[in-house]
């Protein structure tokens, strides 16, 4: 353990972050909402921060190890969580509490708002909301590993800690900081795109760029109330509902494809098919509901709405496009929730247990099964073409097994704070699948929960976003000895 | 650089870590997963799990925009056939190969674009025996490197006690010796580098490194320590690729025996050495060493393949009374362990080998590249190109270039003159400047250095 790079290391990052603070004072000078002072306050506040630690061990000169990847990668994230809220406190003067709530649900792309009146609010605080988002969507620290060449190897380390799914040691290039460049160029440029097609779709210039960020970055922040169903336009639905599913995808995936510039690319990939296959049944089973159930009048409205909420819930981005989670019969929304828990494909911006652990999962079963006709049959797990060696696969199942043992704790820890199951369910679905949207008692926001549970509710976001194992091995006694 | 390397060995691998520090892209090919596992943990790398040869698995590798691929697996047919891969279907600009066999390397016709393209053979075997004959040639040097053919040498040398240079400034060797011109590189005192200046006090046991015409070496060594007599019994455990080697280049001037474990392997060196005596036996054997004449030995040189064996056999040599005792050693962290003490010098394959391969990865014209000190410092031989508007270095005096941090000039070799570096001596255009460089971090800025600008073009 190297404590003193640890710290260093921080003060860096931090100082990284705080010029992300820079740009609302630029949207509060533009829109003259006079907030250019709570947003400098806060960028001076984290960057003499920043300075602060960095300057105590400046000249430490070490090399990360793999252990000090996981606790700079989790203390980063927890450091940026209160930080993030400084905006927050000082600006709509509420408790601690929900100002960190708040920040940490951006940070790590869940979606769920404590806040209220958002139709009313700053335009500057709004964007610094959605950029929030953003930042967390790739990933804070993937973007200083890009930037900051001094990290190194150490990089790597980083980047494992940060980065979803289960192979993280593929690079798309020999050089950790390419990698990591090229991944942001890709996130960049998917959000440009759709916040075009937002544009197009007729929202402001100010609702397209804030609305792509949270989409790209499958968060769910929005700038009104009633999220997208505030607009009411299937255009601008439309635009989501792909936008969600893209960014469900693998960002290395869409980068060689981008490389290669073949749409061919992405279905020779067998994740991105398991996952198309996987929307495309949500997508039956919900229309078939909806239109049972005579819930709107044409199939042109219910495929609208159902493909909608399957791209929303099913990548855990928590956009609605109408009034669904109240509205919409019980089966139907308890289905989209456990959709969250699968959530989209390694190397995307979306949290749960992942596309392609769900998928090895299913031929680790189908394998069982041929073995019990054929025992002594020898039987290679493939994935595509590749075939699946059984550490990956010891692994995927040590991730699933305590990816539900977390979610059934946090449950039973959720009603103890005095919630019913079902709600107790639906916020443990929002916050550990970085979901964002409860239905039951949570249908109308998390601004009423008890305090506890809103912590509980940040611990599980983080646990969600960097894949539990990285926050878990912390806890080990393994992890602290000498 | 996008450079692609095909074996995770001990070349490779040493290749990797010392190109992956310095701002290239590398990958690494090989077909142990667990190899490249363990370097990927260590090193800012891209892996490739697979045959070296097959077009697939160089382009996971990214051999379509590569510059540079280098196959240095153990089979010469893959490295061979790589290349030629490269060359067919990616059009890679350079490709060096590692070819052990003189059956294959000894046939020049074979190589070239319309045959073999393969623009570098390297044979690290030859480069090893290179470099233990020199020191053979050199009694007392660490380490002897050749620059501009061999006409000005680079050597490392102990200062011991009873030199008469020692206890006394750089500056005195011009009036101990009017007529040699040398120049100090550098100095390292108990492992930590010192700028030699004028009025630098040598002490002994520092590690001495000195630029001088290959005449001249002898005299500058004998102002460092007692002059040694030169060798000439020397006795050589292991008769593999590098030993038979090693016996053969120096048979008609040394008194040389050789000791072989197998015995087919005795027979066939018997047949190919004519005056060396080849004895059946392993280097561990203490009778076969007293029968040897270990007593007498002037040099005892343990070149098996085996870090262990060699170890063993030196330390028994050194006891048994061979004078001085030289030994092959691959693993790094033995070399701190008994260079020094028993064994007079430890020698790194890798480290040997690795230069001459980074003479073709350096940007800039360089001629020669040499890993000192286990890879900490470095010796370069570039050559200075442009005029004074687009060169860093042409025209001007020595003393006037900004050299980077821990970096001196030697010497500068010029058509066939040898010129060893004094302040006031202008560089010219396509001369060959040897520059020897203490911290291998600051390489990038002295190819800086020797990059012409692009008003040259």
């Amino acid at each position: 353990m190297h404590l003193a790079l640890i710290v260093k290391i921080l003060g860096m990052l931090l100082m990284v972050f705080s010029i992300t603070m820079l740009p609302p004072v630029l949207v509060a000078w533009l829109y003259e909402d006079g907030l250019q002072l709570p947003f400098l306050t806060a960028f001076t506040i984290t960057f003499a921060i920043g300075l602060a630690l960095w300057m105590m061990f400046f000249r430490v000169r070490e090399e990360l190890g793999v252990r000090d990847g996981f606790l700079v990668v989790t203390l980063f994230w927890t450091v940026l969580g209160l930080i993030g809220s400084l905006p927050f406190l000082l600006i709509l003067k509420i408790s601690p509490t929900d100002a960190v709530f708040e920040s940490m649900s951006g940070l790590t792309t869940t979606g769920a708002s404590v806040l209220s009146g958002l139709d009313y609010m700053a335009p500057s605080l709004l964007y610094y909301r959605q950029q929030l988002q953003w930042l967390g969507g790739m990933g804070v620290i993937v973007l200083a590993v890009a930037i900051l060449p001094m990290l190194g190897v150490g990089g790597m380390q980083l980047y494992k800690a940060e980065i979803p799914g289960p192979m993280k040691e593929s690079k798309l290039t020999p050089r950790i900081a390419e990698t990591a460049k090229a991944l942001w160029y890709v996130y960049l440029t998917v959000t440009v795109a759709c916040a075009l097609g937002y544009w197009w779709a007729g929202m402001t210039l100010f609702d397209a760029i804030c609305h792509s960020f949270s989409t790209v970055a499958t968060g769910g922040f929005a700038t009104r109330d009633a999220s997208l169903a505030a607009f009411n336009s299937a255009a601008i639905d439309g635009v989501a509902t792909f936008f969600m599913f893209l960014s469900g995808a693998s960002f290395a995936l869409m980068f060689a494809a981008l490389r290669r510039g073949s749409i061919k690319t992405f279905f020779r990939d067998p994740e991105f098919r398991f996952y198309t296959g996987l929307m495309f049944i949500y997508l039956v089973i919900v229309s078939v509901g909806l239109w049972v159930t005579r819930s709107y009048d044409t199939v042109g409205e219910t495929l609208r709405h159902a493909a909608f909420q399957v791209a929303s819930f099913g990548t855990g981005t928590g956009l609605t496009s109408t009034d669904a989670t109240v509205s919409w019969p019980v089966p139907l929304l308890l289905l989209l929730v456990f959709t969250s828990f699968v959530s989209g494909c390694a190397g995307s911006t979306t949290a749960g247990m992942k596309v392609v652990r769900i998928a090895l999962m299913l031929h680790q079963s189908q394998r069982e099964l041929r073995k019990l006709i054929y025992p002594h049959g020898i039987f290679a797990l493939r994935f595509g073409r590749r075939t699946v060696n059984d550490q990956v696969l010891q692994a995927v199942w040590g991730f699933i097994g305590v990816y539900i043992t977390i979610a059934v704790l946090l449950t039973l820890a959720m009603t103890a704070t005095g919630m019913d199951l079902a709600t107790a369910f639906s916020t443990v679905a929002a916050s550990l699948n970085t979901l964002g949207v409860g239905i039951a008692g949570v249908s109308g926001g998390f601004a009423e929960i008890a305090t506890e549970a809103k912590w509980l509710m940040c611990f599980a976001m983080l646990l969600g976003r960097l894949e539990v194992f990285t926050i878990l091995v912390l806890f080990t006694p393994v992890f602290w000895r000498q | 650089m996008k450079i692609i390397i095909l074996g995770a060995g001990q070349v490779g691998g040493t290749l990797a870590e010392n190109l992956a520090g310095e701002q290239n892209d590398i990958t690494v090919i090989d077909t142990d997963g667990a190899r490249l596992a363990e370097l990927a943990e260590r090193l800012d790398i891209g892996t490739v799990i697979g045959r070296g040869s097959y077009p697939a698995v160089l382009r996971q590798a990214g051999a379509e925009d590569a510059d540079m691929l280098i196959a240095v697996t153990n089979s010469d047919e893959v490295n061979m056939v790589a290349c030629q891969v490269a060359y067919s279907l990616f059009r890679t600009p350079t490709k060096i190969a590692r070819i052990r066999a003189a059956a294959y390397s000894q046939k020049e016709k074979l190589f070239g674009n319309d045959a073999l393209p393969i623009d570098v053979i390297i044979s690290p075997e030859q480069v090893v025996t290179d470099y233990i004959k020199r020191l053979i040639e050199h009694p007392g040097a660490l380490q002897v490197v050749n620059f501009a053919g061999g006409r000005v040498q680079l050597v490392a040398v102990r200062a011991y006690h009873g030199g008469p240079l020692v206890g006394n400034a750089i500056r005195q060797l011009r009036k101990h010796m009017p007529n040699v011109d040398t120049r100090v590189a550098a100095i390292f005192r108990r492992n930590r580098p010192i700028l030699p200046e004028g009025n630098t006090v040598i002490e002994a046991d520092d590690e001495v490194f000195f630029i001088a015409a290959r005449n001249d070496i002898r005299a500058v060594m004998s102002e460092m320590r007692r002059l040694e007599h030169n060798y000439k019994r020397v006795i050589i455990a292991g008769g593999g690729n590098i030993g038979f080697r090693l016996a053969k280049s120096i048979e008609s001037r040394y008194n040389v025996k050789i000791i072989e474990r197998n015995e087919d392997r005795c027979q066939v060196l018997a047949e190919q050495l004519q005056h060396t005596v080849v004895m059946h036996g392993t280097g561990t054997d203490r009778d076969r060493l007293v029968k040897a004449n270990i007593e007498s030995a002037d040099v005892f040189c343990a070149l098996t393949n085996d870090d262990e064996a060699n170890i063993m056999a030196s330390l028994l040599a050194k006891r048994l009374g061979a004078r001085k005792v030289m030994t092959l050693i691959s693993n790094p962290a033995y070399v701190d362990l008994v260079q020094g003490h028993d064994i007079d010098i430890a020698i790194s394959p890798q480290q040997a080998t690795i230069g001459s391969l980074l003479t073709h990865v350096r940007r800039g014209d360089i001629v020669n590249v040499y890993s000192l000190r286990r890879g900490a410092a470095e010796a370069i031989e570039a050559v200075a190109h442009g005029d004074a508007r687009s060169s860093k270095v042409v025209g001007k005096r020595i003393e006037d270039i900004d050299l980077p941090e821990g970096t001196t000039i030697g010497a500068i070799v010029r058509a066939e003159k040898v010129l060893i570096a004094h302040d006031h001596i202008v560089i010219e255009a396509d001369d060959h400047v040897i520059l020897f460089v203490m911290d291998r971090r600051r390489i990038r800025d002295v190819e800086k250095l020797f990059q012409v600008g692009f008003t040259f073009f």
